[in-house]
């Protein structure tokens, strides 16, 4: 149905549609984020004593978390790679390993909120981890998206099919990464 | 980039579509289409039906303010919770579920891929899911009216604490279920306005530049960025108010260190360019209303565009006079006071862009015409009065009394009603391929604006002789109920009763005329836009081949043509029928 229309084909603007299509989604997604971002660091700088909360935080589990995501990224740009060749099947393989990727980073991410709540950690005794949860939980349906979206594309690239996707996943699993660097630096790193 | 080569142009445009399609069930083609003029019409038909539930609530709580206490009829008494609910869903339809599916996702969707001479959307399935996602959302908004305890009844902004404990809202399930109505509907739009944007940016015919672009689809496209980029703070700030409701956080509670004034800034953060989102559509409806009633061309397109994107730009800083008496640090107040009376420097540009178009043209007075011209007219005093707010201190004095609902009634009304007006007049023709009745049209267009303005304008008298906005019932405040304040208020009560009775005639015309009609010409008034150039109504997929675009579109009575209208896709004299794709 929507393979026949000339609009979707067209590029008037120098880029290809879709590509356009995920930098726009990306824009948008920008302010909610910076939404639930601003208005934490705002409080932050009014409450000094939020930094006994934050010290609370495993900055190891962080800092981990923090390298599976960029070794993640770093396999949806070589299946980026592997589709420019119009390799399908190792497109398909790298993208499937970023997807785990993300699968582990949320199982980790799991475990952090189970430790927290059971020591009592929870939104209920102090709004410093409403926003740590709103804002980790926001992040973790971003991640769980992108991997199933991962895996949607990856099952297509290895039939060799719409190679191109292959990329603008990509373009979004690279966002998804940049908004984790900003929530470990604001919640684990500054105490 | 290889990868894309084929995709992008491996298509053979100039044939285009030729319909095959055969008798479709009534649901795939009503229901299920992914046609952007038919999901266009979703839009515009629930939008219609949103307006008539808005427009009777405020029928029975202006009845409720003239006559306290009193029944209402057809409704009966209004409690005070009723009231407040009812104040609080007018608000919330007319802007949310009127003025946006109608000027923005009904108008953007019918429009863009006829202007820019596509044959649909980009993304015609994520359109489809856009409507079906705004539908569910209307659906839970409706809901929420019946639910125990009633609907939302804490004002459209939803101000915490009042928004945030249903021991203050006494609304436990009615104000969860409006804060989801309200961000569900937040994702449609996203997904519609992502769509426009790149259906603009990407699917213009052949050889239409930037400044080919009639400005109904620039103004369209200024404000789904607009939307895009303010609207995320407020589905942020909604996520964070559904916790505080019910799951115990206290993000707007100060008692555990939120800040009630927070959600002030998120919401206004996105409400104000909001205003302008609802703007842009209906001033770029003026924009090919003017120029081809007036038969001339527009006066300033860049001068236009640009100040539009100053606007556009401009109303992200504007925010915070909404707060003058919230507690926000004076000079803070002196900043955005300045913001506020700049933004009116472009938007009296765009004014008198208009005013010059219309200087030494001959203008027809159609129906659309009227309507353009009341546009004008009447946001004139919406603008003016607006200073009156913008300046923090007079603020001060105005703040919650009906004098500001006169100021942004004077902003909205135009905007979403005298603009889907005009609108739905003037692409009538082309949406159900028939006329509308000019004299009924009339008549309507008359007893709409002078009712409107007895509607309005007592009301900012009886504003700044103090008559606060959050009043319930006037009997329980003696000093309000002088006679001169009853007259005024009785005056605007029953015009809008007025008002009300009047649409009956838009939508007997409207039903008529879609069936009756007189049969409406491919190009009734001669205009230049893309969307004359194919037939009325449109097949699906458009043109029966894809349009070429040669020149701007507003180039009526130019000194070398004979006719006085010059179509953006006929070719310059001498040259051929068809260019190939891809010659700019």
């Amino acid at each position: 149905m929507s393979g026949q229309i000339i609009a979707t084909g067209r590029s008037a603007a120098g880029m290809p549609t879709g590509k356009l299509a995920v930098w726009m989604v990306i824009a948008s997604e920008i302010p909610i984020f910076g939404g639930i971002l601003a208005p934490y660091l705002m409080h932050r700088i009014g409450h000094p004593d939020w930094g006994q909360m934050a010290a609370s935080l495993n900055v190891w589990i962080g800092t981990f978390n923090t390298g599976l995501l960029v070794t993640s990224s770093l396999f949806a740009m070589l299946a980026h790679a592997a589709a420019e060749r119009g390799d399908g099947p190792l497109a398909a393989a790298r993208l499937r390993l970023a997807a785990y990727g993300g699968l582990v980073f949320l199982c980790i991410k799991a475990y952090e909120w189970y430790a927290k709540i059971s020591h009592d950690h929870v939104p209920q005794t102090g709004t410093f981890y409403g926003y740590y949860f709103s804002a980790t939980g926001l992040h973790g349906i971003h991640i769980l998206a992108g991997v199933a979206i991962l895996l949607a594309i990856a099952a297509q690239a290895e039939k060799g099919k719409n190679l191109q996707r292959v990329e603008l996943i990509g373009i979004y699993w690279h966002f998804v990464d940049v908004v984790w660097f900003f929530l470990f630096h604001i919640f684990y790193i500054i105490r | 980039m290889a990868l894309h080569s084929i995709t992008a142009h491996g298509m053979p445009e100039l044939q285009g579509h030729h319909d095959v399609h055969h008798e479709e069930h009534w649901f795939l083609k009503y229901c299920w289409s992914t046609d952007h003029k038919m999901i266009a019409k979703q839009y515009l038909v629930t939008g219609l039906l949103m307006a008539l539930i808005g427009g009777f609530f405020a029928y029975v709580f202006r009845w409720q303010l003239a006559f306290p206490n009193q029944p209402v009829p057809f409704f009966g008494v209004v409690t005070p919770a009723s009231y407040n609910m009812m104040i609080t869903q007018h608000g919330t339809i007319m802007i949310f579920y009127v003025a946006m599916p109608v000027l923005l996702a009904a108008f953007g969707n019918y429009l863009i891929p006829l202007m820019v001479g596509a044959d649909d959307m980009v993304f015609p399935r994520l359109n489809r899911a856009s409507y079906q996602v705004f539908l569910i959302s209307s659906v839970i908004l409706i809901w929420s009216f019946f639910v125990p305890g009633g609907g939302f009844g804490g004002a459209w902004t939803a101000y915490p604490p009042l928004s945030a404990g249903s021991q203050y809202n006494l609304t436990p399930s009615g104000s969860t279920l409006w804060v989801v109505a309200v961000a569900v509907e937040f994702v449609a739009f996203l997904m519609g306005g992502i769509n426009f944007i790149v259906t603009a940016m990407n699917a213009r015919a052949p050889g239409m530049k930037f400044v080919d672009v009639p400005l109904a689809v620039w103004m369209i496209v200024i404000a789904s960025v607009m939307f895009m980029m303010s609207v995320g703070p407020l589905i942020a700030g909604s996520v964070m108010l559904v916790m505080d409701q019910n799951f115990g956080t206290h993000f707007f509670d100060p008692r555990t260190g939120g800040d009630p004034v927070l959600w002030q800034h998120l919401f206004w953060f996105f409400g104000h360019p909001e205003v302008y989102v609802v703007l842009l559509p209906a001033l770029g409806f003026l924009a090919e209303i003017l120029p081809v009633f007036s038969r001339k061309k527009l006066f300033g397109y860049r001068t236009l565009l640009y100040s539009s994107i100053g606007t556009a730009c401009l109303s992200f800083f504007v925010w915070a006079h909404h707060q003058f008496i919230s507690g926000i640090d004076p000079r803070m107040a002196n900043v955005f006071a300045a913001t506020t009376v700049l933004i009116s420097i472009p938007i009296a540009e765009i004014m008198f862009v208009f005013i010059a178009t219309l200087y030494r043209s001959s203008i027809q007075f159609t129906v659309p015409m009227l309507w353009a011209l009341s546009f004008v007219a009447e946001f004139l005093v919406g603008g003016v009065t607006g200073i009156f707010l913008g300046a923090s201190g007079a603020d001060i004095h105005f703040h919650d009394t009906y004098f500001v609902l006169a100021h942004f009634h004077y902003t909205f009304f135009p905007i979403a009603i005298i603009g889907s007006f005009a609108g739905l007049t003037y692409w009538f023709p082309k949406m159900f391929g028939r006329h509308l009745n000019e004299g009924l049209g009339r008549v309507h267009f008359w007893i709409t604006i002078i009712s409107f303005n007895f509607i309005w304008m007592p009301l900012f008298f009886t504003g700044i002789m103090g008559d606060h906005r959050r009043i319930y019932s006037f009997a329980n405040f003696p000093d309000l109920m002088t006679p001169d304040r009853i007259l005024l208020r009785e005056i605007s009560s029953v015009a809008t009763a007025v008002m009300g009775i009047a649409q009956v005639l838009f939508f007997a015309n409207f039903f008529w005329s879609m069936y009756k009609g007189r049969k409406a010409e491919d190009n009734p008034y001669n205009a230049n836009t893309l969307e004359w150039r194919c037939p009325s109504p449109p097949p699906h997929g458009n043109f029966a081949v894809m349009p070429t675009v040669y020149r701007s579109p507003y180039e009526y009575n130019h000194p070398d043509r004979e006719v006085d209208f010059w179509p953006q896709d006929e070719p310059p004299a001498g040259q051929g029928e068809l260019r190939p794709e891809g010659a700019h």
